[in-house]
């Protein structure tokens, strides 16, 4: 595992360790919308290649969702917890 | 012995052609084997591989050479035991040593729910006619003194699944192999060549892909690139599940031989095997987080290390020789994605996560029946990209979830 540390807003920064990944951020989901987005919704992934929007989980911390923006090429975070998400292309 | 070497032809770069019967783009095993295949099984040598850098560059030569077929879903037993078929004739087939050693595989569990799925496993195994059954500690004893099995270490042993047929073998040999054998059937290998996009024509059908070196027509596109899919992926216009994790592994100097047994342990996250060099070779699980950076880190050789140890404490000296990283294509069920696309002539052979080396017999054989007669072998149906939307998942996390 690569160490970057997170920013979490309750416990300030934080080794990744103490956090689990929950992936890319993907749309919520919508009642009104067709099987065929819910399908991709539920299972299809960008997996991008340079900047991520994504959630992780403070799991031996305070249990918080944080969102943050990060480099997949080089594990560095362009954006921490409430920062802006910076220039990451929208989810599908 | 050098003479034999050089007295062998590999295979040699020839000018791109405009079309080719079927473009594979990936020059990797699968890539390579499916080639092979298709020449061998339908005469169909017309093909052209396509590998942006050369050929095994990718999971081919990172992975950890083991074979097994001790899954646990009848789809994929059915599915790996015919690759470990292919595989026990394949030194001689294509007349390159692959150093196939049958050493015996044990999967450890260390807690009651682990004992449950191994248990699980063997009758599934057994009742499909692969030699693989559930042993106790005393048995293991027996088999593999070298193992650790006290009940001094924070997560003993209690049983394992022993599946006698487990092998190692050299992947480099394997591909090197089909390699050889698809070029002296007429196979085109094109290194350096990096595909750029899909070509569709108006309907919306694969007619070809563009390259660095220009386009090229293809009657049928295969996708082999495992790590890279989903940039593949993405110039169709084809979405997957796929997410790229990292996987490390190490080796340490080579000692005599002592260990002959492949070790796994589900619970510890680690593999422990002796190659015929003499090196141990230590893998671990894949990285929680997707990323495609490839760089090694410390906390990996840290944290294999320990649980190596307590798994075969006698390697506590050796010092750790070479480190190295690959991409695993991983997806939702820990199975592989094979077949259409929803593009017509567009075949995809992806979703190779931790699991790709030992289906890369099966895989040429299977990718190069869909390629020659455009219709999905019965092996490789359940493994279709459509499986998530039908929500018919192949569910083998409890047999491949630990990288090997």
């Amino acid at each position: 595992m690569s160490h970057f540390s997170i920013r979490c807003p309750n416990c300030g920064p934080r080794a990744c360790s103490e956090f689990s990944y929950n992936g890319e951020v993907r749309p919520l989901a919508d009642p009104d919308a067709s099987e065929e987005a819910e399908i991709a919704r539920l299972w299809l992934r960008r997996n991008v290649t340079g900047l991520q929007r994504e959630r992780w989980f403070h799991a031996a911390g305070c249990r918080r969702f944080v969102t943050i923006t990060r480099d997949t090429r080089t594990n560095l975070i362009v954006a921490q917890p409430g920062e802006p998400a910076g220039d990451v292309a929208k989810h599908a | 012995m050098s003479g034999l070497f050089k007295g062998r032809t590999w295979w040699k770069r020839t000018d791109l052609k405009k079309r080719y019967d079927v473009v594979i783009i990936g020059g990797g095993g699968h890539g390579c084997a499916t080639a092979y295949y298709l020449a061998k099984n339908f005469g169909i040598t017309n093909v052209a591989v396509l590998e942006k850098n050369y050929i095994g560059a990718g999971g081919t030569g990172r992975n950890t050479t083991i074979i097994r077929s001790n899954y646990r879903t009848p789809e994929g037993i059915r599915f790996y035991e015919r690759s470990m078929e292919l595989f026990r004739g394949l030194s001689q087939e294509l007349d390159i040593n692959m150093m196939l050693s049958k050493l015996g595989h044990f999967t450890l569990a260390h807690t009651d729910s682990s004992v449950r799925v191994q248990r699980e496993r063997g009758e599934t195994n057994r009742l499909l006619g692969v030699d693989s059954r559930l042993i106790g500690v005393e048995e293991i004893r027996e088999l593999c003194p070298e193992l650790n099995l006290s009940r001094d270490v924070a997560f003993p042993i209690q049983a394992a699944l022993y599946h006698p047929p487990g092998s190692v073998l050299r992947h480099d040999a394997v591909v090197w192999g089909y390699a050889t054998g698809a070029y002296h059937r007429g196979v085109e290998l094109h290194q350096g060549v990096e595909v750029t996009g899909i070509r569709k024509d108006s309907t919306g059908k694969c007619v070809g892909v563009e390259t660095n070196e220009g386009p090229i027509d293809a009657g049928v596109v295969i996708s082999a690139v495992a790590g890279w899919t989903t940039s593949v992926c993405d110039m169709a216009g084809v979405r997957t599940p796929i997410t790229n994790h990292p996987l490390q592994a190490f080796v340490t100097e080579p000692v005599k031989p002592m260990l002959h047994k492949i070790l796994v342990s589900a619970s510890l996250h680690v593999y422990v095997s002796q190659t015929d060099r003499g090196e141990f070779l230590i893998g671990s699980e894949i990285e929680p987080y997707t990323t495609f950076n490839l760089r090694s880190t410390f906390t990996f050789t840290q944290h294999s290390s320990a649980n190596a140890l307590d798994l075969v404490p006698q390697l506590a000296r050796l010092k750790i020789m070479r480190q190295w990283t690959g991409y695993c294509d991983m997806t939702p069920d820990y199975s592989p994605i094979m077949g259409e696309t929803g593009v017509e002539n567009f075949y995809l052979d992806a979703g190779w996560g931790t699991w790709g080396f030992k289906a890369t017999a099966v895989c040429g054989e299977t990718m190069a029946q869909m390629a020659a007669t455009q219709k999905t072998p019965d092996l490789i149906a359940p493994f279709r990209l459509s499986r998530f939307a039908d929500e018919q998942l192949v569910p083998e996390k409890a047999a491949a979830s630990v990288s090997h």
